[in-house]
């Protein structure tokens, strides 16, 4: 794998290559010393043209814990903000020899169009609404650290769909590790032609129990430029997840960050049955990996060797 | 020079013998080998292959295995002039005319400024008297601006030469004021040209609505967006008793109510692009910005509902839609990149590489349907004829070739068929007697 720019460069051996790496890495980060030197005297340049906070700093983390030299780049703050093309900040930024370029964008496909303009490794960080590959990685890490495996697993995915990249990765991901994958919410938030991605359906959430794991996405304001429910009021009556319309058994999951009392209760939020902090855990180690797997993995593009005393680290 | 309606630089009347092309002119009924000779820029004689002597005074064309067309007409280009010369202008715009075969062209208004007042169309006719290397004629501003609020003097544009009117790029959203052009249409006459879009259904969307769309998370368009308007501004036309043609149609539905008002008798024509002819949204998977346009390749029923109306006559012509953009301008994220494609130098290749060769539709019908936007605009249409003016293409069905490898005759090279290779290579264009295009090089080289 030269670059991670949606699920669709990962078949089900790939994920479960990074993901078992992933778990390795997660002994790491068991140890006083958190830091591996895998990636010493390589540069990996964060570029965010949107807000971010957990997956800034958790790619943040996962470079510095695989010893990179890092450059974090906020739009707001650079020479974007001025007009320049991303065309042309990739080609300011290459100048630095990066190894991996990090990039989220408003727009679907820059991952894409800046892997065709640098030589460097680059990994989708959610490129409008389309993809958030790590995302989805992070969160089959959480759920086959709890279950083991997602085979026959049923996954409902209620909410807003349509805004959703988070959705569009956890469909490819979800299904391609034997998952049975649902999606549920307002009409006018599930995109027409969604079901050819392998999904089913459902505008209610009276067959909900059937669920193992209800995987709520956040109501995205942000991204909507008109109304697309009548009021967020009617939208918690018929779609919120709270307790009451939870079982016991079912696990509950959320990309964050959480609109509390939009798409879920406070009670569930803070229920054990909901793996929201390991989701957040997990971002870091899968990241680690995924930066492995790119810059120092068998398919890596300029492998660099193993460092002494790494080999454990990463024996999985 | 001006001839009916278009304007060109013009060029030495041209003499020619093109000697043993096949002739096919589905108008004259010409289906068979024979030989041409253009004495002073007409048509002279038509005659069996090897008849004609080639006088003096006449280049003689050796064209045994070639095809000899009428000229390509195609009634919707957009050549970027005024405003917008980095993507096009009227001297690069007709050159790659020619060379797809095209022997007159319609240019659209939606430049900088608009074309929606007489100084700005008589200095696009100046520019093209002197830039043009194929007959041009323009179309203008329905509204002042595209805004849709108010009429352009649609009498005075007339006057200096408007062959009709047209918001394209935009639609003209508000029926009251569509109703309002098509009364002022009886006193000035000309054709009103539609470009059909329900700013209600479409507005931030860029692609069309399924699965694809919904693969990619980009918001997309369904059908109804433009075919819900088609209906409406056709029962208008049909009260009012006014003349509408459609522009790049791309839905289903769109044919159908195309149809459905045809047969009650109203005034309504229609055109499809090569792209839409030849693509599906399943391009736009690649999240190249090349497939970029509007309105968006659609579903495999629309692209098969609009070969059928070719067939059956409900789509009256095929038109490109030329919409060059500069390289920069592209190189974005597609819900970032400026719509359009060009078209002008792949419409002929493209259609006949993918719908004639595979016999879908016969070459005689996609001759047709380059050439029957003419009479659309109330414009001559071309024709292998004693005593017309020579337009011609001169074209190779047995070369291939692939798009861009040796660049782009545009200025632009947003070409949606970029890579693929084509059947069918232009060697000859003869416009309003000049020659305007040739190849003929080539065609030795690659006999």
């Amino acid at each position: 794998m030269r670059h991670l720019l949606s699920i669709d460069d990962l078949d089900r051996e790939g994920i479960e290559r990074v993901l078992d790496r992933a778990a390795s890495f997660a002994e790491v980060a068991g140890r006083e010393i958190k830091k591996v030197p895998a990636l010493r005297g390589r540069t990996v340049v964060n570029l965010f043209y949107e807000a971010s906070t957990r997956t800034s700093s958790s790619f943040e983390l996962a470079a510095k814990r695989l010893s990179a030299d890092l450059v974090s780049i906020r739009a707001a703050t650079s020479a974007v903000a001025k007009g320049e093309s991303l065309k042309d900040t990739i080609a300011t930024l290459t100048a630095y020899d990066p190894a991996a370029i990090v990039i989220r964008s408003p727009h679907a496909g820059a991952a894409k169009l800046v892997a065709g303009w640098t030589d460097a490794a680059v990994v989708n960080a959610g490129d409008g609404k389309h993809e958030h590959p790590t995302q989805a990685l992070l969160d089959v890490f959480t759920l086959r650290q709890r279950l083991g495996s997602l085979d026959g697993v049923k996954i409902w995915i209620v909410g807003d769909v349509l805004h959703s990249r988070v959705a569009r990765s956890d469909i490819l991901a979800f299904t391609r590790m034997g998952a049975q994958v649902t999606l549920s919410g307002p009409p006018t938030l599930i995109p027409r032609g969604i079901e050819a991605l392998g999904c089913t359906v459902e505008p209610t959430l009276e067959r909900l129990p059937e669920a193992d794991v209800v995987y709520v996405l956040r109501m995205q304001h942000e991204r909507m430029s008109e109304a697309y429910v009548p009021s967020l009021r009617e939208y918690a009556m018929r779609y919120q997840i709270g307790l009451d319309r939870l079982r016991p058994e079912q696990l509950l999951m959320h990309p964050g960050p959480v609109n509390r009392g939009v798409e879920l209760s406070g009670d569930a939020i803070d229920s054990p049955q909901a793996l929201i902090g390991q989701q957040v855990e997990a971002g870091v180690v899968v990241r680690m990996a995924v930066l492995y797997e790119l810059l120092a993995g068998a398919g890596a593009a300029k492998a660099a060797p193993v460092p002494a005393g790494f080999e454990s680290a990463v024996a999985a | 020079m001006s001839v009916k309606g278009l304007f060109f630089a013009g060029g030495r009347p041209a003499d020619l013998l093109i000697r043993g092309a096949h002739l096919l002119d589905p108008r004259t009924g010409l289906d068979s080998p024979g030989d041409v000779l253009v004495r002073a820029g007409e048509i002279a004689e038509i005659g069996a292959p090897g008849a004609l002597p080639a006088p003096d005074s006449a280049e003689t064309v050796e064209a045994e295995g070639l095809h000899l067309f009428p000229g390509f007409v195609d009634p919707h280009v957009h050549f970027r002039t005024p405003g917008q010369e980095h993507k096009e202008d009227l001297a690069s715009g007709t050159a790659a005319a020619a060379a797809g075969g095209f022997t007159a062209v319609i240019a659209m208004p939606n430049t900088a400024p608009v074309v929606d007042d007489a100084p700005v169309l008589r200095s696009l006719r100046d520019a093209a008297e002197r830039q043009a290397r194929v007959p041009v004629g323009f179309l203008a501003a329905i509204t002042r601006g595209l805004a849709g609020s108010e009429l352009t003097e649609m009498a005075e544009l007339r006057d200096a030469g408007a062959l009709g009117f047209t918001d394209d790029g935009r639609p003209v959203v508000s029926a009251g004021m569509l109703r309002k052009a098509l009364q002022y249409q009886r006193l000035t006459g000309g054709v009103l040209g539609l470009h059909e879009e329900d700013p209600s259904l479409s507005n931030g969307c860029v692609m069309h609505e399924g699965a694809v769309s919904a693969r990619l998370g980009l918001a997309g368009y369904p059908s109804v967006g433009e075919s819900t308007i088609v209906a409406r501004d056709a029962a208008l036309a049909k009260f009012e008793e006014g003349r509408m043609h459609f522009q790049h149609l791309s839905a289903a539905e769109s044919v159908e109510a195309l149809a459905y008002w045809k047969g009650r008798g109203a005034q309504v024509t229609g055109e499809a692009s090569p792209h839409h002819l030849t693509l599906t949204d399943e391009a736009v998977l690649s999240l190249d910005t090349r497939y970029k346009m509007n309105p968006p390749l659609r579903a495999e029923s629309d692209r098969q509902a609009l070969i059928a109306g070719l067939k059956d006559g409900t789509i009256d012509c095929i038109a490109t839609d030329h919409a060059p953009h500069a390289k920069h301008e592209k190189e974005v994220p597609f819900e970032e990149a400026p719509n359009g494609v060009t078209g002008l130098e792949t419409s002929f290749a493209s259609v006949y590489t993918e719908l004639v060769k595979p016999g879908i539709i016969p070459l005689s019908l996609l001759i047709e349907k380059l050439t029957s936007g003419a009479a659309l605009f109330d414009l001559c249409t071309p024709r292998i004829e004693v005593g017309l003016p020579a337009n011609l293409a001169l074209v190779d069905l047995g070369a291939s070739w692939v798009v861009g490898e040796h660049g782009y005759v545009s200025r632009s090279a947003n070409s949606c068929f970029f890579g693929r290779t084509f059947d069918g290579v232009v060697r000859l264009t003869v416009a309003a007697g000049t020659v305007a295009h040739r190849a003929l090089d080539r065609a030795e080289v690659a006999a």
